[in-house]
């Protein structure tokens, strides 16, 4: 053997920093390894003299002659390097070759600390992205938005494609995510495609966007051994306002009657206080990679435990991931294997309590000393044969602690793609990417018999169980010549994909805790089933390393759509010029980078809820509800409405953009402008009477644009050999507007439908409309008249359509809910082995109705009802006798900033005589938030602000052991 | 549709057809036939509850507690918009009932039924579905009629599901329809008394056109007085009697009660639950006690005016005992319109057996009723025929109408003549207020008051009425509801009513 081993370590030539995971291979051979933590690198080369190369993103190239047995290497930075991959739909492409808008998230750049689902690692990091998370509930969604969002009634949220498989956008029942099963600790980036011409591949589910997640893979080499634990405290930062004991006692002293006086109680309970806790979390996760001969991988477990702030609330993931990448007949051959697996056991808080405990009398005590209803003090009545009080709010504590709701879902994600390069024509590949998304969602609900929430009914002792199998398997050929003559380089991809979703709903009778059955369902399980067959196509093309081309179309069939609507066609164009490479820029030290892209493309939408909304289909009722004929009872079979011509919709992007990197790339970031049309909208509008089942259902009307800014900046303001500071700063402008509503378009009669429900004992009242001529969710409500002192008078509105009548037709439209612009700006700082990083995130002109405050600030929230509530002390400062729930006054600009994240973190180095790498990381989240915003939390997806569940404050300590 | 390939298929159709008049939906909450677009709170969405709301809440006879309940401000006033949810729900939820019909009657056509194999008596029985789903269109017309006038219109011949609109028809045509309609399908539905429970016969489509021959003079402004009394003659002639308790009309046993019951809503504490129907009059009735009403507990919501009970010479029950008030903390008087203490709770509907036990079929959290709702009953026969006689209709006598009212008193006053009246004492406001006092909260009182007149104007007033304490008119176009503005920007055919 004429091996030998060369060792070294690789630093980036900008800082002096080690650079760990940077791709070690001999050249002409598979043989490779990645550098560690400390960016060492140990590797056997067949000869002396062999050619090493050194690849990291970002950085350029080096090709090293191995003449010692230790080298060590700098890799200077580069924003353009070539053959730089990036990781888009089908395939990836040479980062110079992208004509479209597509944002890279590595791992550099994710937010830390305690992480439960992946989409929190890039919040705040992408312009044209908005992520707002559903509340602090441990392992909750979030709302995701690119670009504004392309639909009104049809779903919203980005196509995720984990390692080549599309998710669907449901969740399994028993998980608040399906993001939640990726364990954040598994991913190498995030790749989001913005416009037509980086999503056209994916069709008629593009329109949102698409973020690709790429988990990470084996290195050939020596063991490397990953250890990371984070240990957290989460607290609550701030309770809802309501009136203290004394207050409330004052209140129903002033205003109530003699009965109302009496049923005062002497305690003083603050609900808030007995139902948060402050929360535990500790995540952690082990990984092992290496490569065994010619086998690399990468094997990974995760455990995370996770209290919620809100008692009761538990949530535990146990996840496993395996990467095996081999590579067979001399690289001819790539393989690449992902297995990931995932369990949750989760006891889901009873969220109810959240509104109880705003509400719930606070002049009374917790327990009782009777044994009845769990000892919990309740509302009383004694002519009721439960002895309860109907319809009135049970004690909160109570609600917490007697109900049990526990939910273990399982899921499993896996692909294996196979890459051949043909012997004969190695120009020529051809990708067979095989997937599968399979997951177990069940649970089950127990109230005791006892428990005052349920006790009419006696309880509640059922169960649920979902299984989702979604499989998909893609095939397609990659062509790529460089045709040296004509300066040209040509890449064509060509393809076929099937994706098959197939959910099985288990149906069981539900019984009541002393074993009585409730309900039956109709069907043992129901199989909702959808599947989509698509062709696509890409070409690239290049001239000169100048002008880029790139075309892309994509055909895809859905079963959601009649056959003669079944099949959309969706092509792009792009096309970018490097200005840079011009003669003229060519050498020019300040401008390292330079480049216009255009593009223009359409995509569709299909998701939406109805999977047979082109025809009729009949639906057995439950065994409760029966009609009864004679003696016997009969279930009834329901045909569902329908409309046969229904179709995708479809948006068509523009998209303009100017990347640039300047002064050896100290400055670099991109501007893109763009413009979205959709239409044949899929809305739920009424039906005309008499023409269809339902008096609603999908129909294709109407169309809705958005129109944006996007910028991106990073900076490195200051950086020498201790000390270097890099900064991100992106900021997204985005503005909708509906442009059609109607069948008939531009209908004066037809004002838009509602959205935004208000809370607060009323059904059927709105916040929003969606208009012609508006942004969607734009505010539609009464303008609020006030007295000299700028206090608003109650039920005085502004007569707008001046008829001497207030009613309904003298709504006002007002802001809308969306924000106009948002902004993220990230800071790295690092000091010889300090560094210190922070995010803050800014939402600008996004206005939130405060349905706390319109539901409980008012004197009839306290003793308006049969018994005592307690409510907001906003009620002194309207002083409303009753809700008055449609006033414009309870819109507040909800209009922030907030500090996501802060951390520091110290690099030991070696230790254990150089056989471990130790770091240590200190994170606070949710640090905090400057607004004007009166209630709670100013981020509310929805716009309308009820009992959200509060975002706690987080502080973790993290530690990072390297082998 | 592999549904309509058995002849049970069929019948689970037909269940539907009928089922929309009990439910909400397809389960006891959670799959509404109504979306919540149009109505968000489920349990107001099925029709009874939505049709009982617009037939009683807008008269003398219930106020409902919850003004912020969807829809409930202005109905007792007499002053809704068009957007309300109560007013556009029935219209929804009777084109919705329509559309179901219009499908049964497509799929049950002669040359779809004869292609499938099935033996002559099955065909002979679907047949027969065909015919009573061609009743309860013309009941929901009827609906439609009475309570909008002038509705779009559509049949079995229109196309669902494309681009086509309905037509806007008028009270005029939709009589005619209603009259040739009724009159085609009289013999292919079974002879009265003759279906099995639940299921529409003869006698209901005689009932029905009874009833519309009655109001006739308001729908088409022509007497039809004569033909009314001709079709309350042929039920009277079919074999119904009055039950003889008139407290059994309406309980959880009621379907027992065939002597009188012509076409029934049927519930169920198991096996048909909804939070509408029955299920709201037995809860509804403010502050009752639960073991009265036989439930879980009251809503707080339901209550009479002192107008209305003043009908009652004797409110205590102890001598009419059709006066069944729960008035225990209650005060006579109306005082003010939404307070669940102010006013008479009517005790009428309850779920409780004769034997005063629990309804039979009762689910364990008591939440459901059993008590089935009387779309025709005999006793209405008996006042329709004395009315059309006292209004000049021929083919009846006096003397026979003072008989059969004095049957319904006999009954009410539990076997006793002391609450018969005289020939002088029958006259056309003494039907009104009897009709008050045998039909209240069976949805019958707005009809009865626009007939005589009293909805709308000065010529009676009752607590709240145009949302004045004590009372005051309001202007006449309130005696028709308006077409929800939805329906009138999806369908460019139709024009709002006056």
């Amino acid at each position: 053997q004429n091996q030998t081993t060369v060792s070294g370590i690789v630093k980036s030539a900008t800082d002096g920093e080690p650079l760990p995971g940077v791709a070690v291979s001999v050249k002409g051979t598979t043989a490779g390894t990645l550098t560690d933590i400390q960016g060492r690198f140990v590797i056997n080369i067949p000869k002396p003299g062999a050619v090493l190369v050194f690849s990291s993103l970002g950085f350029s190239t080096q090709e090293i002659t191995a003449n010692s047995a230790s080298l060590n290497v700098t890799l200077s930075e580069n924003l353009s390097a070539l053959n730089e991959v990036v990781v888009v739909g089908y395939g990836t492409t040479r980062k110079q070759d992208l004509t479209g808008a597509v944002t890279v998230v590595g791992a550099k750049d994710f937010q830390k600390g305690t992480v439960t689902t992946p989409e929190q690692m890039i919040t705040g990091k992408v312009p044209g992205v908005s992520i707002v998370s559903n509340g602090g509930q441990p392992g909750s969604g979030a709302t995701i938005r690119i670009r504004g969002g392309a639909s009104l009634s049809a779903n919203n949220d980005p196509l995720f494609v984990i390692d080549g498989v599309p998710l669907e956008n449901s969740t399994v029942s028993g998980a608040s995510n399906p993001l939640s099963f990726i364990n954040p600790n598994d991913i190498e980036s995030f790749t989001v495609l913005k416009d037509a011409s980086a999503t056209a591949i994916y069709g008629s589910r593009a329109s949102n966007g698409v973020i690709i997640i790429t988990t990470k893979k084996g290195s050939s080499g020596k063991l490397n051994i990953n250890f990371s634990t984070v240990n957290a405290l989460s607290s609550i930062t701030k309770y809802a306002d309501v009136l203290s004991a004394d207050q409330f006692r004052a209140v129903v002293n002033e205003f109530g009657t003699a009965d109302q006086k009496a049923d005062l109680g002497q305690f003083s309970t603050d609900w808030q206080k007995l139902i948060y806790q402050d929360g535990f979390n500790t995540d952690n996760n082990i990984s092992f990679s290496g490569g065994v001969k010619n086998l690399p991988y990468r094997l990974s477990f995760g455990y995370q435990n996770q209290s919620g702030i809100l008692k009761t609330d538990k949530y535990q993931k146990t996840s496993a991931a395996l990467a095996l990448n081999p590579t067979f007949f001399d690289n001819h051959l790539k393989v690449d294997l992902n297995i990931k697996g995932s369990m949750q056991n989760t006891r889901f808080a009873n969220q109810a309590a959240i509104g109880g405990a705003v509400s719930f009398d606070p002049s009374q005590a917790v327990y009782t000393n009777l044994s009845d209803y769990g000892g919990y003090w309740e509302w009383m009545n004694p002519t009721n044969p439960s002895g309860l009080e109907n319809l009135v709010g049970r004690n909160p504590v109570g609600l917490l602690n007697q109900r049990f709701d526990n939910a273990k879902p399982y899921k499993s994600i896996g692909n294996l793609s196979l890459e051949y390069k043909f012997h004969f024509l190695p120009d020529l590949k051809a990708v067979l990417n095989l997937g599968y998304d399979i997951s177990t969602g069940k649970g089950t609900v127990y109230v005791p018999a006892t428990a005052a929430e349920l006790i009419d009914q006696g309880g509640t002792d059922s169960k649920y169980k979902q299984n989702k199998t979604n499989t998909v398997a893609d095939f397609y050929l990659n062509y790529v010549k460089e045709l040296n003559d004509i300066k040209s380089r040509l890449e064509v991809t060509a393809g076929y994909s099937y994706n098959d979703y197939l959910t099985k709903v288990y149906n069981y009778t539900s019984y009541n805790a002393l074993g009585a059955v409730i309900s039956e369902p109709a069907f043992p399980f129901d199989k909702p089933h959808s599947r989509n067959i698509s062709y696509f196509g890409r070409l690239n093309y290049n001239y000169d390393e100048r002008y880029y081309l790139t075309g892309t179309v994509r055909t895809d069939g859905s079963s959601r759509f009649a056959e003669g609507n079944r099949y959309g066609t969706f092509p792009a164009i792009a096309f970018s010029w490097a200005i840079n490479n011009e003669s003229f820029l060519q050498d020019s030290k300040h401008v390292n980078l330079l480049k216009l892209r255009l593009s223009y493309g359409l995509t569709g939408q299909q998701d939406i809820n109805a999977l047979y909304g082109y025809m009729s289909y009949y639906n057995l009722s439950t065994i409760n509800a029966s009609y009864q004929f004679g003696d016997q009872y009969y279930q009834m079979y329901r045909p569902s409405a329908y409309i046969s011509d229904l179709k995708w919709e479809q948006t068509a992007t523009s998209n303009i953009a100017l990347d640039f990197g300047l002064f050896n790339n100290k400055v670099s970031g991109s501007i893109d402008l763009y413009k979205r049309k959709t239409s044949d909208l899929l809305n739920k509008i009424p039906q005309p009477a008499g023409t269809n089942f339902s008096a609603t259902a999908y129909v294709n009307v109407g169309d809705m644009e958005n129109e944006g800014v996007e910028l991106n900046l990073n900076v490195v303001p200051v950086e020498n050999k201790n000390f270097k500071w890099d900064a991100g700063f992106n900021l997204t402008y985005n503005k909708n507007t509906i442009t059609n509503l109607t069948v008939v378009p531009n209908d004066p009669n037809y004002l838009g439908f509602p959205g935004g429900t208000i809370a607060g004992g009323v059904s059927g009242q709105y916040a929003f409309i969606n208009a012609v001529g508006s942004p969607k969710n734009t505010f539609f409500l009464y303008k609020q008249v006030y007295d000299e002192n700028g206090k608003p008078l109650e039920g005085i509105y502004v007569d707008a359509n001046k008829d001497g009548k207030i009613t309904t037709s003298d709504f006002v439209k007002g802001k809308s809910s969306d924000p106009k612009v948002f902004l993220g700006f990230t800071n790295n700082l690092s000091y010889k082995k300090w560094s210190s990083a922070f995010v803050l995130r800014a939402s600008l002109g996004n206005y939130v109705y405060n349905n706390a405050f319109s539901q409980r600030g008012n004197l009839a929230q306290f003793i308006g009802t049969q018994v005592l509530l307690n409510g907001s002390p906003n009620y002194f400062e309207t002083g409303f006798k009753t809700q008055q729930l449609l006033s414009d006054y309870y819109v507040e600009n909800g209009s922030f900033l907030k500090m996501d994240n802060f951390s520091i973190g110290y690099d030991f180095g070696r230790i254990a005589r150089n056989t471990a790498n130790l770091r240590v990381n200190a994170y606070v989240q949710n640090v905090f938030t400057i607004t004007k915003y009166k209630g709670l939390d100013p981020e509310v997806a929805s716009g309308v602000d009820n009992n959200i569940y509060p975002r706690p404050r987080i502080y973790s300590l993290g530690l990072n052991l390297n082998f | 549709e592999d549904v309509y390939n058995s002849p049970l298929g069929y019948k689970q159709t037909l269940a539907k057809v009928y089922g929309a008049f009990a439910l909400t939906g397809n389960a006891t909450t959670g799959q509404q036939d109504i979306p919540a677009e149009i109505i968000k709170d489920e349990g107001n969405s099925d029709f009874l509850r939505l049709y009982w709301n617009l037939q009683e809440l807008t008269t003398d006879e219930a106020a409902w507690s919850w003004s912020s309940d969807a829809g409930i401000l202005g109905l007792h006033e007499l002053n809704w918009s068009s957007t309300n949810a109560i007013i556009s729900g029935l219209y929804y939820r009777s084109f919705f009932q329509i559309t179901l019909c219009n499908d049964f009657i497509r799929q049950a056509a002669e040359d779809k039924i004869t292609s499938k194999g099935f033996s002559d008596t099955d065909l002979q029985e679907i047949r027969r579905y065909r015919a009573e789903a061609r009743f309860l269109r013309a009941y929901q017309y009827w609906v439609l009629m009475d309570l909008y006038a002038n509705p779009p219109f559509v049949t079995e011949d229109f196309k669902l599901g494309a681009k086509d609109l309905p037509k806007q028809t008028n009270r005029n045509e939709l009589f005619s329809y209603l009259e040739s309609e009724l009159k085609a399908i009289e013999t292919e539905l079974a002879p009265a008394k003759t279906n099995e429970y639940g299921r529409a016969d003869q006698a209901a489509a005689w009932a029905l056109l009874s009833r519309i021959y009655l109001n006739a003079e308001v729908y088409i402004k022509i007497p039809k007085y004569t033909e009314a009394i001709t079709y309350a003659k042929k039920i009277i002639g079919a074999g119904y009697s009055l039950h003889g308790n008139y407290q059994e009309l309406t309980i959880a046993d009621n379907h027992l009660n065939t002597d009188e019951n012509i076409l029934m809503i049927n519930y169920d504490g198991t096996h048909t639950q909804n939070y509408g129907g029955t299920t709201y009059l037995m809860h509804g009735p403010a502050n009752v006690p639960a073991n009265i009403s036989g439930s879980n507990g009251d809503w707080g919501g339901l209550r009479t005016t002192q107008n209305f009970v003043g009908l009652f010479t004797d409110y205590s029950g102890n001598t009419d005992k059709r006066a069944l008030f729960y008035t225990t903390g209650q005060t006579l008087e109306m005082e003010e319109l939404y307070l669940s203490k102010a006013g008479f709770s009517p005790i009428k509907f309850r779920n409780k057996t004769r034997t005063g036990g629990d309804a039979p079929h009762q689910d364990p959290a008591k939440d459901f009723s059993d008590i089935d709702f009387p779309l025709f009953r005999f006793g209405e026969v008996y006042l329709n025929y004395a009315e059309a006689v006292l209004r000049g209709g021929n083919g009846g006598d006096k003397a026979t109408a003072l008989q059969y009212i004095n049957n319904l008193r006999t009954r009410a006053y539990a076997g006793s003549a002391t609450g018969n009246i005289g020939s002088s004492d029958l006259t056309l406001d003494f039907l009104l207020d009897e009709r008050g006092r045998e039909l209240y909260f069976e949805a019958h009182r707005r009809t009865d008051l626009i007939r005589f007149n009293k909805f709308t104007t000065a010529n009676y007033l009752w607590a709240w009425k145009g949302g004045v304490k004590a009372g005051t008119s309001v202007s006449n176009n309130r005696n028709i509801f308006p077409i929800p503005s939805s329906d009138l920007s999806s369908n460019p055919n139709l024009n709002q009513n006056p």
